[in-house]
Parts: C-alpha cells; sequence; structure tokens
C-alpha cells in the first residue's frame, strides 16, 4: 500500500451557528489505497468531517487537501476525486436507476460512457435491475444504488458513511463484501461507522474521533497488539476456596463460585506470561477441566480508550 | 463552468416535468381555459370593448401572464425545495458545480416549462377567443424575460423556505394578489385615484402592460419601461439568488 496522503486535514475546526464546537483542531492523513476506518460514537464529528471534504459543510478553519488539490482554493477539482455515500437513502424514488447514474456521471460534467456504467451495476449486482425504478428495490438494493451513484464519476477517494447503519446482519455482510471488493480494486475508502467489528474486519488503519478530537490513529493490526489484552480462563474440576498465594500476588482472580480461575494478562508480551501461572496452579495441585484464551476485541479498546478520554 | 451538470440538472428537472405531465401541463391549462369560458366567452361578451380591443382578448395576455407567472415561481421553488426537502440536494452540492452552474440548470429548467406553457395556452385561448399578435418579438421577448425572472424569484423561494407552508406563504400572499391587481382583467386607467397611482408601485403591472403592448400595439405604460423594469427585477432577483447559493444559506452548514 502507498504511503502518498490522498486526503489531508490539518487543524481542522467546525463551529455551528448554534455554537456547537463540532470539530477541535482535526488533523489526518488518509494514504491512496487504504481502508481507513473512522470509528466514534454518535455526534463525535464524523459526519461534520465527511461534509467538510465533500463541501456539504463550510469548515470554520483549517486546511484540506484532496490529492494534493485545497478544498478552498479549488473545491471543483478536489470535489471531482471524491465520492459519497451518504448514511441516509436520499435519492430520488421514481427514476430509474440507469437514469440516477447518468445524473449522478453528468453531474461531475464527466462524458456518457455506458460500458463504464455498466461495469459498476454488474460489479454491484445490479445489473439486472437498471431499468427499475428506484422505489421498487429493497434497502440493500438502495444502498447499493447509492454506492454506484457514488462510483459512476470514477472517483479516487470513496467516503461510506455508516453504511451499514441500522441494516440487518445479512444486509451488513453484503454490504461489507461490497466493501472489500472495492478495496481490491484500488480504491481507497474512508468508512465511518460505530461498529467495531466493522472497522476490525476490514480497516487497514483506524482512526478514533470523540467530542470532535482525533483521539488514535493507528494500524488495525498493531492497534490490536498495542492495545488488546489478553485473558485466561481456567476452569475447574473441584471450587477453590481461596486462592493461593502466588496465583493471588500475580493478580488472578477467582470466579463462579471458586470454579473459575480468570487471569488478564498483555498481549505484547515478549516472554511467556502464561509460565508462571500454569506453574502456580501446578504447585497448588489443583485439577484442570478447561482452559480458554481470549483476545480483547476492538470495541473493548474503544470503550477503553473513550473512558480514558473522557476521563482527562 | 459545468456544463455537463448544468445538462443534467436540466434534462432531470424536465425529466420530472413530463413524469407529472398532468398536474404540470393539464391542470394550468385547464383552469385558465375556465377563465377564458367564463371571463371571456360568457361574461365577457357583455362588456364593452377596452381600448378598442373586445374584452375577451383583452384579457389573453394578462391571463396567459397569470398563468405563467404562478408556475414560474412554482416550478423553480419545488425545483430546488424538494431535494433540500429528501436530502437528495448533497449530491449537487457535493459535485464540482458552481453558483451560476446551478442557476443555469435549475433556473432554466423551469424558465423553460413555464415558457411551453404560455405558448400552450395562448394557443388554447385562440380556440376560445379571437386574437392577435402585433409585434411578436417583442411577446417572446416578454414571456421568456417573465419565465426567466419569476424563476429566478421562485427559486430564491425555495432556498430561502425551511417548510412547506413558507413555500406556499409567498406565491399565495404576494404573488396571486399582484398578478390579480396588476392589471390582467382591466386596463389601469379604468382604476380611480388614489388606486391608480398606487398600482404603479405594483411591478407586475409594468411587465402585464408591455406583454399587451405584444398583442394590441397599446398598453398602459411604455413597453420600454416595463422591459428595462422586468429587467431590472430579473437581475434583482439573481444577485439575491446568487448570493444565497455563495453564502450556503440553509444548504450548506
Amino acid at each position: 500500500m502507498s504511503r502518498v496522503p490522498i486526503l489531508s486535514l490539518a487543524s481542522v475546526e467546525k463551529v455551528y451557528k448554534t455554537g456547537h464546537h463540532a470539530l477541535k483542531g482535526v488533523s489526518l492523513e488518509v494514504h491512496q489505497g487504504e481502508l481507513f476506518a473512522l470509528l466514534g460514537p454518535n455526534g463525535a464529528g464524523k459526519t461534520t468531517l465527511i461534509g467538510i471534504v465533500t463541501g456539504l459543510v463550510k469548515k470554520t478553519s483549517g486546511t484540506v487537501l484532496v490529492s494534493g488539490i485545497d478544498i478552498d482554493r479549488d473545491p471543483a477539482r478536489a470535489r471531482a476525486h471524491v465520492g459519497l455515500v451518504p448514511q441516509e437513502l436520499s435519492t430520488d424514488m421514481f427514476e430509474t436507476v440507469w437514469d440516477t447514474l447518468c445524473f449522478s456521471r453528468g453531474l461531475f460534467g464527466k462524458p456518457k460512457n455506458p460500458e463504464k456504467l455498466e461495469e459498476i451495476l454488474r460489479d454491484l449486482s445490479l445489473y439486472d435491475k437498471k431499468n427499475a425504478k428506484i422505489m421498487t428495490l429493497s434497502g440493500g438494493m438502495k444502498r447499493r444504488v447509492l454506492i454506484a451513484k457514488a462510483l459512476c464519476h470514477e472517483p479516487s477517494l470513496l467516503f461510506l458513511d455508516e453504511p451499514t447503519a441500522g441494516v440487518d446482519v445479512e444486509l451488513r455482510r453484503d454490504m461489507w463484501k461490497v466493501v472489500d471488493r472495492l478495496r481490491r480494486g484500488g480504491m481507497t475508502i474512508v468508512l465511518t461507522t460505530h461498529y467495531i467489528e466493522e472497522a476490525e474486519q476490514m480497516a487497514d488503519r483506524v482512526g478514533v474521533i470523540h467530542g470532535g478530537q482525533i483521539v488514535l490513529v493507528e494500524e488495525t493490526s498493531t492497534l490490536m497488539k498495542k492495545l488488546g489484552q489478553k485473558k485466561l480462563f481456567v476452569e475447574l474440576e473441584e471450587p477453590l476456596l481461596a486462592l493461593p498465594e502466588a496465583l493471588a500476588s500475580a493478580g488472578v482472580e477467582l470466579a463462579a463460585g471458586g470454579l473459575k480461575l480468570i487471569y488478564t494478562y498483555d498481549a505484547k508480551a515478549e516472554k511467556a506470561p502464561l509460565e508462571p501461572i500454569l506453574r502456580a496452579l501446578d504447585e497448588a495441585k489443583v485439577t484442570l477441566k478447561d482452559l480458554q484464551t481470549k483476545q480483547s476485541s476492538l470495541e473493548e479498546i474503544f470503550l477503553n480508550l473513550l473512558k480514558g478520554t473522557n476521563q482527562s | 463552468m459545468n456544463t455537463g451538470a448544468i445538462i443534467a440538472i436540466y434534462r432531470f428537472e424536465m425529466a420530472r416535468w413530463f413524469r407529472t405531465i398532468a398536474q404540470s401541463i393539464l391542470t394550468p391549462v385547464l383552469s385558465t381555459s375556465l377563465y377564458f369560458i367564463v371571463f371571456g366567452s360568457a361574461i365577457g361578451s357583455r362588456i364593452e370593448a377596452i381600448d378598442g380591443v373586445p374584452y375577451g382578448a383583452f384579457i389573453v395576455p394578462g391571463l396567459t401572464m397569470l398563468s405563467v407567472l404562478t408556475e414560474s415561481v412554482s416550478n423553480a421553488s419545488f425545483g430546488i425545495y424538494m431535494p433540500r426537502f429528501s436530502g437528495t440536494i448533497y449530491e449537487v452540492l457535493s459535485a464540482p458545480i458552481s453558483s451560476l452552474d446551478m442557476v443555469l440548470g435549475y433556473v432554466g429548467a423551469a424558465a423553460t416549462k413555464s415558457f411551453i406553457l404560455g405558448l400552450i395556452i395562448m394557443t388554447t385561448a385562440r380556440l376560445f377567443v379571437p386574437y392577435s399578435i402585433e409585434h411578436p418579438l417583442w411577446m417572446i421577448v416578454f414571456l421568456l424575460l417573465t419565465c426567466v425572472s419569476f424563476s429566478l424569484l421562485g427559486f430564491s423561494i425555495g432556498l430561502w423556505a425551511d417548510g412547506w407552508e413558507k413555500m406556499q406563504i409567498v406565491p399565495a400572499l404576494i404573488v396571486t394578489p399582484l398578478a390579480f391587481l396588476g392589471g390582467s382583467f382591466y386596463s389601469i386607467q379604468m382604476l380611480p385615484e388614489p388606486f391608480r397611482t398606487l398600482t404603479l408601485f405594483n411591478p407586475v403591472v409594468y411587465l402585464m402592460s408591455g406583454f399587451r403592448y405584444s398583442f394590441y400595439g397599446q398598453g398602459d405604460l411604455g413597453p420600454t419601461l416595463s422591459l428595462a423594469l422586468l429587467a431590472a427585477f430579473g437581475g434583482a432577483c439573481l444577485a439575491l439568488v446568487l448570493w444565497l447559493l455563495e453564502t450556503g444559506y440553509r444548504i450548506r452548514q
């Protein structure tokens, strides 16, 4: 993956007329060809950030470059590089799929290219619906039409604003497949979501925004390694009345009426962190029934991060 | 200038018009025909000629203008308010389109619709009352300028309104009364003072007068003055629309 930034935000501020300070000095870079997941709770500033880059929201201050083009100096040229799939199903329901795509391509001043539109529709499994009115399509298809509309001017940067918000599990999986295909095709994607599972499964890098500030930007795998904790669950044949001293001093907890031991450890530890625990169990002559380890999810990491920011 | 975008918006708006052809054309044509039947053929035959023009023929330019005015305002305001209301405006705002491109696309389409409607109404009127057009070029210029300037007014209403009620307020409380009191059905010379002087503050009087001049070679006021004032009104509306778009008033947060 290239490290060339396709999107750069420097000290971007947004204060709405109501006085709401939505973005507080946001600086961020998105690299060409990556899938960047912007995570944050409702009201964190995700949609405001997208709105500023796509021209829907006027920023108060700061600089935004799209493919090196300043959105203040040459907004039209900058916008030509960007595709936007909004959160809401906003499209003219009385139009046909084909007509709405032609309209979207036309808005970007691109000459007609039926082959390209056909390719997009086929990729999104919509080709057989090209003459159908949008109002007759299912919710999942309507969402794919919005993606097709955003792609038909051949953008280099695609914003997906909570594409799976409020959709059922099957549709969400379907959407993930679509996004994955786009990424494999080399598209740079910025995905906002509050479904952590989405980011964990698909994103190359994760940015966490909270209270209008970027709290963290990290590669997903590194983030999991750096902040991920593992838990060891030990099920016992017979209940323990009290923890042996060696286990208690290592931080092991007793649970389930003495039938379970829980040990939380750092997954990034260099040397076998479980060895002293297993030795202590052996010395205590405890009979084990089962052993399990569990990696903490991005969701837990996210919640811990937010807790940390709220406290500070 | 993004010509492709202007064409895309224009085509989209025209397609919307054709999709609702009954509402777009038949409704105004039918209501205007009823006016012609009642005021032109039925009552008109008992009203004496005004400045030598039979009453039925006298009201043709006025009634055409009345429809063109209201349809221009309605078409243009609805054209921009609907995407704002449904949220589809995001697509236009996030595309590389200038304010002028937007105006040319939306207002161009609204003015075209009204212009076609005006021609259809004049043709329909010919079925009920005989009339002639003495200065066809003046007629085209007045009709076109009215379509454009009142579409610009409608577009600014569509940008300003933040609810359906406001969309109705300006046409119902300002445009329709001004159009009715602007000499659609009578010559302002028929009014007693002070109403004759007061009515000169109604901008619609000038375009009614100018349009009637193009039909019968006579109007309450000179055609050049009418044309100049109509052009000034259109210019002011254009400036207002561009200012609203550039500041992002109610469309860009």
